[in-house]
Formats: structure tokens, sequence, C-alpha cells
């Protein structure tokens, strides 16, 4: 099939024909192998883009080559136009005759001119090999797993849900409600955390939308973006529940006969509990359930009063744990935190002395306060240590936890409240009142005669004959050292990933920040996204925060996972990996080159997820045998780039190829263009989705058609697509050194490079000292080449 | 096992029934000190400055002597160098690290021992009871001849021994290796708070009156919680808690003296070992009333 | 008695040789006083570790007056607690080195009491030479 090739050449009213001389350029396209080439003022315009529909249409043109601006401009346009009339959009080509050629080099149009032929020639070459690609798209439903129970988890499900997605809410604990259903009031307003949570944990019990599944752990995640199969478990309670009158009725009496007591773990060990009990009495589900741990039937094997006096019947020695399975869409996790070990600060005793506790043990404290007598005795002089293993160094956490300041004061001031003759003291290195009202909040804690006094405190000791406690710090204001006795001492410990975040950052492999949180996409523009499509952070395992933030955070993912879900499939751009099965030798070195995970073997052949590939191309230098490939970037396209960028150059011209990332370098030189800065005209820039594209075949190539050196410009890598591509990058470069230097050929030819968007005088310096460079190195020589030619 | 021993200045004069206690009850461990030929003053405190590259000159001399012991088959593929002083163990092993970091440090100091085999920084300190840990604690428990259920012992880990932290052969703050060196001689390990206090270290030479208020406040808090003794393996500590008690006792009269041992003499008692060796009548408080008074001696 | 500090090269070069000599980013202190909460000789210092880093931060060079780095006896045990990971020991020996390099000695050895010389362990002289004498 022979075929046709329509060129159009485009004025842009004068930016390109008054340094260009397109005449010219239409003449060196005629000795080209095409259909036809036109010149207009102005491609872009309606008139312009009807010339392409009518050729099209008249001359049964099957590709096409626009020269004209950016294609960060008009690609679009001209692709719309060509599907109009009856082309696949793929089968374009553009050359960026404006921003590459007559902008920059304004002052030399024949230089300009010359050069605008090369790109137009190399627009040819590369559209003559291009074919169409077809969209493709994943159909997606509208089931959500929601990971985690807390305040994070239950605005994030009660916002899906009422939007209509089908929810389902995993706890790992009895109940929902989380670490804010332990606090006894929240800051700076004071409100009680239960009275603010319990009608939303009730909202989630009752919500059709919401299926709650408690004392449930998820084992296992396999699947791709925006599909995942899970695993859970869910873990016995010993009580058939409430669901008919037959089952229990929660009537009470088991609990009262249970000879057990022991610390209940919602109240921190505050108080007891029996072994058969209500996790809380704002539990939801509100459930009775036994505690293998401390009830003697599992410890003993000698108990089974509730069982015998159970009028219902409903208690279930023998249950097992229940093995899940399900599909969804998306998944919000909402993991949450735990508190940092007081025990990795061991000069506070916290595990020795009893009067010793911790800021959340402390919630549970004045919670119970106003019984009489209280569960615990705080005494009259309280002590609050700030910063506990938090901003430190020495166990490896250089964050600040952004509540514990705030805490502390809530505590205090609650104590201060309720006990004005208390004297209440709070150790702090920087007091942080970030937050709506929370300044306010501190003055008012100060106001109440609570001291804070700036010091790290150093140690806290155990009078061993009085056991009273003594604490040490310095007061840095005052430079005095304070050593002085107290009753109480409450250490705000700050906060950590918890072992559920850890394992979900395995299980979906998302990333982790320095901090040890889920890394977000983007601490800016993506903040509760993650790396993996699909699959949205809320809350603290994001990183610390308080309840207002969380609660932000929740809505804005539930709006994340509603806008993804609303489109009902998702588009995947067709310029993916693929494999040539026939010439794949299933050697699986491809497999973990896939930062994404989106190779697997199939039948002794590599195979693309094309639902997983985001296109970057870094598989490619991993094949031994070439039989990866990526469309619209294919080994033999790019080879007739860079071979067309070369095929007209001098014997005593220098040509540098510089292969720019999409997103990032190729732009960067756009805006060059467009502010009339000037670079070397020697440079000449193609296309790459990512600087791991270009293998290192590629740029030998490069070499051997006549090229005096290769830059590579890539995204900066922390603000990158494909983070992963400057390491593989490098790798590849180092490779193409080595056979450079075995073939004796001499010089730092091959260039790797990081920008942004507004790198612009970087670029520029970077580009002509490189041209300065090359001038100044001598030549490569053809026995030179003779020899790299017999490496390959 | 035969192992490179470093003994440095003080165990060869004020502290030799330390020594002796040592090489005793480690014989009877089957572990042989073999003591390094030609070796000098480790400095006994670390340069701290960053351009002091010179004082590090003499620990790594010692360790050069270990490299030529090991060629001349005088031990065998034993690269450690064991140390009984914790200032000793200090100064060698961060000397042995810093030139292991610091490879260009190792090089001035190797062009400046020219006359010296080059030193490869492979040798490793270690302090005596790390490799009583190593042998395993209940091979010491089975050499118990006299139990020392009845005496109360406060182990007091100064300085040396535990920081800094990638110096210190335990926690920095919690340590436990002399209590399970205590509970294998069957002696109940005093839990105090002061055991890895500061003695006030060389300041006893121009602030006497600093260390005997540290002095003071370490022996109480060890009495206060109920011991009857105290073990160090610090030479240093033990002239500071021991004989600066006399000075502790003019400040307040009402103090009352209490034995400072080296663990090393508390294990050749429990070991049933000859009193020569054990040297009590080398400690400044006289600790035989007290060993007496347990039926000990 | 508050003084006025002028912040100018002096201080800054103050600040670079001291950080130089202990190899200390001792601009990186937080002022938290950890150190001074739980260093030993406290007492007997005029004025706290935690001081002592701020005046050579500010470039204070008055901090060589004060008897602070003479006591820290390098006990380490601020340098196991700093949350910032400082070492103050390596700052206070680099205080000492830039006055005993001026050859000013803070021990006198004749000055010693002969049955004291008899008595002291070898370690002890050797250390307190080694840290108070040039």
């Amino acid at each position: 099939m022979t075929m046709k090739i329509g060129v159009y050449l485009c004025q842009c009213g004068g930016n390109i024909s008054k340094v260009v001389d397109l005449e010219k350029t239409k003449k060196f396209v005629e000795n080209k192998d095409i259909e036809i080439v036109q010149i207009h003022s102005n491609m872009c315009s309606g008139a312009g883009q009807k010339l392409i529909t009518n050729d099209i249409e008249n001359l049964g043109l099957d590709k096409i080559v626009v020269a004209a601006c950016s294609p960060h401009f008009h690609e679009k346009t001209f692709r719309a136009a060509m599907e109009k009339a009856g082309l696949n959009p793929h089968v374009l080509e553009i050359a960026n005759l404006r921003e590459h050629v007559s902008w920059p080099l304004k002052k030399q149009p024949e230089v300009a001119t010359k050069k605008a032929n090369d790109l137009v020639n190399i627009a040819i070459e590369k559209v003559s090999l291009n074919y169409p690609l077809e969209q493709k798209s994943f159909k997606m439903e509208n089931r959500v797993l929601v990971i985690g129970g807390g305040i994070a988890g239950i605005q994030a499900s009660l916002d899906l849900a009422d939007a209509g997605k089908q929810v389902t809410l995993i706890e790992k604990e009895p109940s929902i409600g989380g670490k804010m259903a332990l606090l006894t009031k929240t800051f700076p307003t004071e409100d009680c955390a239960a009275c603010i949570l319990s009608p939303k944990m009730a909202a989630i019990a009752a919500h059709p939308n919401i299926k709650l599944l408690t004392n449930t752990m998820v084992t296992n995640t396999s699947g791709h973006r925006l599909h995942f199969e899970i695993e859970a478990e869910t873990k016995p309670k010993f009580i058939n529940p409430n669901i008919d009158m037959d089952e229990c009725l929660g009537c009470f009496q088991c609990q009262m006969e249970c000879p057990v007591d022991y610390p209940d773990d919602w109240e921190l060990g505050i108080v007891d509990r029996k072994a058969i009990y209500v996790p809380a009495s704002l539990a939801i589900p509100y459930q009775y359930m036994i505690d293998p741990n401390s009830c003697l039937h599992f410890t003993e094997d000698s108990c089974s009063i509730c069982a015998d006096i159970c009028p219902q019947k409903a208690i279930d020695f023998e249950q097992k744990p229940e093995k899940l399975k399900f599909t969804v869409d998306n998944i919000i996790v909402a993991t949450g935190y735990d508190t940092i070990d007081p025990n990795i600060k061991p000069m506070f005793g916290y595990d020795k002395y009893k009067n010793v506790v911790t800021g959340m043990e402390m919630e549970r404290i004045v919670d119970h306060l106003n019984e009489k007598p209280p569960p615990r005795d705080i005494g009259e002089k309280i002590a609050f240590i700030q910063c506990v293993g938090s901003r430190d160094e020495q166990v490896g956490n250089e964050y600040c936890s952004r509540v514990c300041c705030m805490y502390a004061t809530k505590l205090a001031s609650l104590v201060k409240q309720d006990r004005p003759e208390s004297d209440i003291y709070i150790f702090y290195t920087d007091m942080r009142a970030y937050g709506k009202g929370f300044e306010e909040y501190y003055k008012r804690a100060q106001e109440m005669g609570i001291k804070y006094i700036r010091g790290k405190v150093a140690e806290v000791n155990q009078d061993p004959e009085t056991n009273n406690l003594v604490l040490k710090a310095e007061d840095t204001l005052s430079r005095q050292i304070i050593e002085s006795e107290f009753d109480l001492i409450v250490l705000s410990n700050g906060l950590q990933p918890n072992k559920s975040t850890e394992f979900i950052i395995d299980s979906l492999k998302l990333a982790k920040s320095p901090d040890g949180f889920i890394k977000e996409a983007h601490p800016k523009y993506k903040p509760v996204d993650t790396d993996i499509e699909g699959v949205f952070i809320a809350g603290t395992a994001q990183g610390p925060k308080d309840i207002p933030d969380t609660v932000v955070q929740a809505g804005a993912a539930a709006a994340r996972v509603i806008g993804t879900l609303s489109k009902g499939e998702f588009d995947v751009d067709p310029v993916l990996a693929f494999v040539e099965t026939d010439v794949c030798d299933g050697c699986e070195k491809c497999i973990n080159a896939c930062p994404k995970h989106a190779l697997k073997m199939n039948s002794g052949k590599a195979e693309v997820d094309e639902a997983l590939c985001v296109g970057g191309g870094s598989c490619i230098s991993s094949c031994p045998v070439q039989a990866i490939d990526l469309h619209d970037f294919t080994n033999s396209q790019m080879s007739a780039s860079v071979f067309a960028s070369l095929e007209h150059k001098k014997k005593d011209e220098h040509r540098i190829i510089l292969f720019a990332d999409n997103a990032s370098t190729y732009r960067l030189a756009d805006t060059i263009g467009v502010k009339k800065m000037t670079y070397s005209h020697e440079v000449y820039i193609i296309r790459t989705p990512s600087g791991s594209r270009i293998s290192p075949n590629l740029m030998l190539q490069a070499f051997i058609n006549g090229a005096d050196a290769i830059m590579i410009g890539d995204n900066i890598s922390k603000s990158s697509s494909f983070p992963w591509s400057k390491d593989i990058s490098l790798e590849n470069i180092k490779a193409v050194n080595n056979k450079l230097e075995k073939a004796g050929i001499k010089g730092d030819r091959l260039k790797y490079y990081e920008f942004n968007s507004s790198m612009l005088k970087e670029f520029v310096i970077e580009a002509d000292k490189m041209a300065d460079y090359v001038q100044q190195l001598s030549k490569i020589t053809d026995e030179e080449l003779n020899r790299l030619k017999e490496t390959i | 096992m035969k192992i490179p021993y470093y003994p440095g200045c003080t165990l060869k004069s004020t502290a030799k029934h330390f020594e002796n206690s040592a090489i005793a009850s480690a014989k009877a461990l089957d572990i042989e000190f073999i003591e390094l030929p030609k070796w000098n003053c480790c400095g006994v405190v670390t340069p701290l400055a960053e351009d002091d590259i010179m004082h590090h000159v003499a620990p790594v001399r010692n360790m050069i002597r270990v490299l030529e012991m090991n060629k001349a088959g005088t031990v065998s593929n034993e690269k450690r160098l064991l140390t009984l002083c914790s200032m000793c163990f200090n100064t060698l092993k961060r000397s042995s690290l810093r030139v292991k970091e610091k490879i260009d440090d190792l090089d001035i100091l190797n062009d400046f021992m020219y006359k010296e085999e080059d030193y490869d920084g492979s040798v490793e300190i270690v302090h005596f009871l790390e490799i009583l840990k190593e042998n395993g604690f209940d091979k010491i428990n089975k050499k118990v001849k006299k139990s020392l259920k009845d005496l109360k012992v406060a182990p007091y880990y100064g300085c040396m021994l535990l920081r800094p932290k990638d110096i210190g052969l335990d926690d920095p703050e919690r340590p436990t290796i002399f209590e399970e060196l205590l509970s294998a001689l069957n002696a109940p390990p005093v839990d105090w708070r002061a055991k890895n206090k500061c003695c006030g270290s060389f300041l006893t030479l121009e602030n006497k009156e600093t260390v005997a208020k540290l002095g003071h406040d370490i022996l109480t808090n060890a009495q206060k919680s109920g011991a009857d003794m105290i073990i160090t393996s610090c030479p240093l500590c033990a002239f500071n808690l021991d004989n600066r008690q006399k000075i502790i006792k003019k400040i307040h009269p009402e103090f009352e003296t209490i034995p400072v041992l080296y663990f090393t003499q508390l294990m050749a008692i429990a070991f049933g070992l000859d009193k020569e060796l054990i040297g009590l009548d080398k400690n400044f408080i006289n600790p035989i009333p007290l060993l007496e008074s347990k039926g000990l001696l | 008695m508050p003084k006025t500090i002028v912040l100018d090269k002096k201080s800054v070069n103050f600040l670079k040789k001291i950080t130089e000599l202990s190899g200390e980013i001792i601009t990186l202190c937080d002022q938290c006083g950890t150190c001074s909460g739980g260093c030993p000789v406290i007492e007997d210092m005029d004025i706290t570790p935690s001081q002592l880093m701020r005046m050579v931060l500010i470039g204070d060079q008055t901090v060589l007056q004060s008897k602070t780095m003479w006591l820290c006896a390098t006990c380490n045990t601020c340098t196991v607690r700093c949350p910032r990971g400082l070492d103050v020991s390596k700052v206070a020996e680099a205080l000492r080195q830039t006055t005993l390099r001026q050859s000013i000695d803070k021990v006198k050895i004749d000055e010693i009491p002969k049955e004291e010389l008899a008595e002291l362990p070898q370690i002890a002289l050797v250390a307190a030479f080694r840290k108070l004498t040039s």
C-alpha cells in the first residue's frame, strides 16, 4: 500500500514565515515522497483545518504533517480535524517551527530555514511509520472500600454513601470510632468527642449504602488501578448478633455474672471490664463480644457461666474467623495512627513509674474525673512533657506531631477547670498554636494560671524512699534548672504510622514519606491521591493532623472517589508499551524493570497490563532482544526521527540531539521560544515521554549517524510522573559511555539534565555549554565510528 | 579462647587488683588474655576536635600490635582487642571507628607512623563484659562456688561503657549487661537511678568538691535503693567513688561509707579464687567486714 | 545585666571557627535545654550548656570566659539525648582548644599536692592534662 502524506506549512501570521523561508522549505518537501504540500497563513484557523480535511477527503491522504507551532498548542486541534475527516488522530506529526525555530533563531533566518527543513524532514520520516492507535477505556462500577473506621473513615464513608456509592467500611477493632472515640473533649472548642462522634457512628450503622465490617482486617489486596480484589478476615466475637429475637438481646445478665476483671483496652486500662462485654458505651455496632485473651473459657478452659445463663443461648464458643473476598473499584485508606511508645524514651520512666501516664491515658483519666471516687488519683501538681518521641532524632523522628501542643493545653485546661487548686506546668520546646482558635485557646490556658515552661525535660526519676516523681529540666528562658517533685506526669507522646498503615502501604504498593506515613501523589495539587490510581488517603495515615483537618481531608478523598467513579469508565492514553510476542524470549528481565508492575508473564511471554502501564518507556532498555516497544515512540519511529535529524548534516557542522521529555523539557524549550530567548541552533529537540525511553541502542544510533553529543532532558524526578526515569537514564548513559570509551571516542558527549518549566536560563546555558564543548572537541573519526559499530 | 589484651597504665599500678582478679576469673572460664607486646598509653580521653588527628596515633599504634600478634601466631585469627578499663575501652574504640570512617585520617596516621606496619582498620575493640556475655553467663553461673544471694549489689556503669551510642556496649539509658552478670553470680542486682550518672571523671584533679558532690549523690542513691556495695569497671570511677568517700565524709559527716569493688573482684569471690588475686586490701573503703558478715570470706 | 551584641563578621567568623573545630552544625541547636537538664555538673557551671551553644551561635566570644566548658567531663549524657543529634561535648572541646592553643593552661602541674599525686590513678592525671593543658 502506498502512503499518501500531506504536509502543511503554517506561516503563523508571519511568526514563522518572516524568519523561515517557507518557499524554500516547500521546495525541500517536494523532493520527498509525499502527496501534497501547502502553505497557509494560519493552519489552526477554520480555513487551515479545512485544507487538511478537504485533502483527506479528496486526495485520500493517510498521514498528515503540520509544520506550525508547538504540539502543546494545537496538536489537539489538528487531531480533531483529522478525526472529523475519518482519519485516526495518531497518524499526525507536528514540526515545531515556531517555538523551536523561528522564535529562538529570529536573527538567523538562513540557519532557521535550514533547521526548519530538518524538522519537517524528521516529521515526515516519523509520520511515515505512524499507525492508527485506539483509545482504551476500562469499565468501573460503584464499589468503594474504606479501610479504617475512625473519624476519617466514618466521614468518607458517609459522604460516599450519601452520593450513592456502595461502601464497605472495614475496622479492625470491635467498634468503629477510632482514636477520636477515646478522647474526652476536643480542642480548642472543648466539645465532647463522644457527643459529636456518636451521631455519625450511628449513621454508619443505619446507612443502606454502607456495609460495616468490624473486628475485621484486610489480609491481602491485588488487582490494578480502579479495580481491586480484596481479601479480609473477621475475628469471631463468639456471640450470635441480634439479627432477630432468637439471638443476643443485650440483656446484661452475662456481664453481671462474668468472674473476670480485666483492664479495659477501650479505657486504656484506667478501669476494668469483664471478659464478655460491649466494647464501649457508644460502640457501633452495639454488640456483646467475648475477648478470648481474658475469658477463662479460652485461657484456662474452666468457665462457661455466661453460656449457661444466657436466656437466648446466644453464646457460641466455637465461632471461627470468617474469610471474606470481594471486589472494589476505589479505595480510601483511613488507617490512622498509633501514639508513639513512650518507652523509647526510657528517661521518662513510663514503664517504671505508675504516675507517669501518656496523653491518651490522660484523656480517659480526665473523662472519669467527676466520678466519686475517680478511678485514678491525679494529685495536685501535674507536669506535661511535650515532644515525647516527636521532633527527636535520637528516636529517628524528625517531624512534629502537630496535635500535642493543643491536646496538652486541652487536658491541662480541663483539669484546671475541674480543680482550680491544681498546679499545672507544661514543659515545651516550641508552642505551636497554628490552627483556627488555637492561639486564643492557648492564651485562655495561660490566663487560667497554667504555666508553660520552655524547656524539654531531660529526665524523670522516682525517689527510692518517698516514691515521689522528680522531674529535671532547664527553663531555657530564665536559664535556671528546674528539679521538682510532681504528683502526676503526662507524656505528650506524638503520632506515628500504625501497623495497619504499614501493611496497607506494602500491600497496595503505596509510597512512604520520609516520616513513614503514606505519601500523597503531590503535596500541593494531589493531596488526597496516592501514587496508585484509584487509591486515596484520608486522615492521619497520611501524616499527623487534628480532627477538623481530618474531616476536611476525608471529604476531599470522598469527592475524588465520586469524581473518578462518576465517569463509569476510565480512559487510558494509547501511548502504552506492547510486546512483540514473536521476539520475546521470556527472560523476565522486564518484569522487575516496570515500576508500575504493569508487566507480567503469560505462557512464557511478557505481557503488558494496559490498565497499569503509564507509557514511560523505561521497560524498553531492560529488554535484551528489543521485544518491548512503546506505541507512538517505537524503536523504528525514534530511529527514523534520529536519522532524519542528521540526514542533511554537513561534514563541518555540529549537531546535538536533545531528547526532551514531553512534560517538562519540551515545554521548557517552548517557553524559551515564546520569550524569544536564543540558544545554539545546533541543538535539535526530539520528543520523548521520559528520559528513560532513550535506550542505549538509540543513543548509539545517533552517534553512528553523526551526532556530536546527546543531551537528555527530564522532569525533576521528585515532581515527575516517572520519578524512576533518572536512575534508568543514568544507567543507560553509563552503558553507552562504556562503549564510546571502548571505541576510543573521547569527551563527555552524553549528559543528563533535570529541568522544570521555569529553568529557562539553565536550559540556555546548558545548551550553549554543550555546543561550545563539541566545538572544542575533535570530531569523531570514521575509524572510531567503525569501532563503535563493531561494539553493537 | 585466647584474646589480645590491652591493660592500660592504671591496671599496672593502682588498679592491679582489677587486672589480677580479671585474669584469674577469665582463666576459670577458659579465657586467656594475651597481653599486647610494646603497648602504649591510649591517651585516656579521645580527642574531640575535628583537626586533632595526632592524638589518635597512640590508640592506633596499639591496634597495629594486634595485627602483629596475628601475624606472629600468638593468637589465631583474633582481631578483637580486649579491654578492662572503661576509659581505655572508650578511647580505643572511638579511634578505631574514626579511622574506619575517615580513610584520609588513617592515611595521615599511617604516613606519620612510617616505621610501623600500615594499620588497615580491621581491629575491633571489645570490653571484657562483652566477651563474658558472648561466652555465656550460664557458664559463669556454673562456676559459682559462693553464692552472693545475700549481697545487694548496685552495678555502676558510669559513662564510658555506654556513651556515645555508637561506642557504648549497651543501651545508654537502660543498660542490663551488669545485671545479667550479677544474676549469673546469684547476686540480686539493685535497680537504681544513678547507675549511669557521671562520677566527675578527670575533674577529680581540679574540682574535688564537684566530684565529691557527684559521688555523694551516686553513693546515697545506691544506699537508698538498698545496695550493700557498688561494682564498677573503671579505675577512675573507682577512685572517685571509693577514695573520694574521704572528702564526702568530711562534707557530710552523717554519710556512711559503702564499699566499691571491681566487678572482676566480685567474680573472683564468687568463684572462690585465691585472696591474693582478689586484692581486697587495695580497695579504699574496706569491704572485708561486709563480705564477712555475708559469709563470703 | 543584658549587654548589646552586634552581629557582625567577627561573630560569624567565631561561629564558623567553632563549627569547624567541633564538627557540629551549631545552628541546628533548637535551644530545648535537654542538655542542661541532664548535665551532672550543671550546679557548678556559670552558664548552662544550652546557653553556651546559644552564645556560640550568635558569635558572642565572651563564652570563652565562662567556666562551663572546663567543667564538662565529656560524660556524653547530652550527646545521647540531644533531639537534634548534636554533640555539645565536642563544642565544649572546641572552646577549650581555642583557649589552650594560645598556650594557656588550666592546671598547674607543680601545684598539685604530693599526696594527691601519689594517690591519683594515672588515668586521672593524663586525662586532666589532655583536657586542661596545651
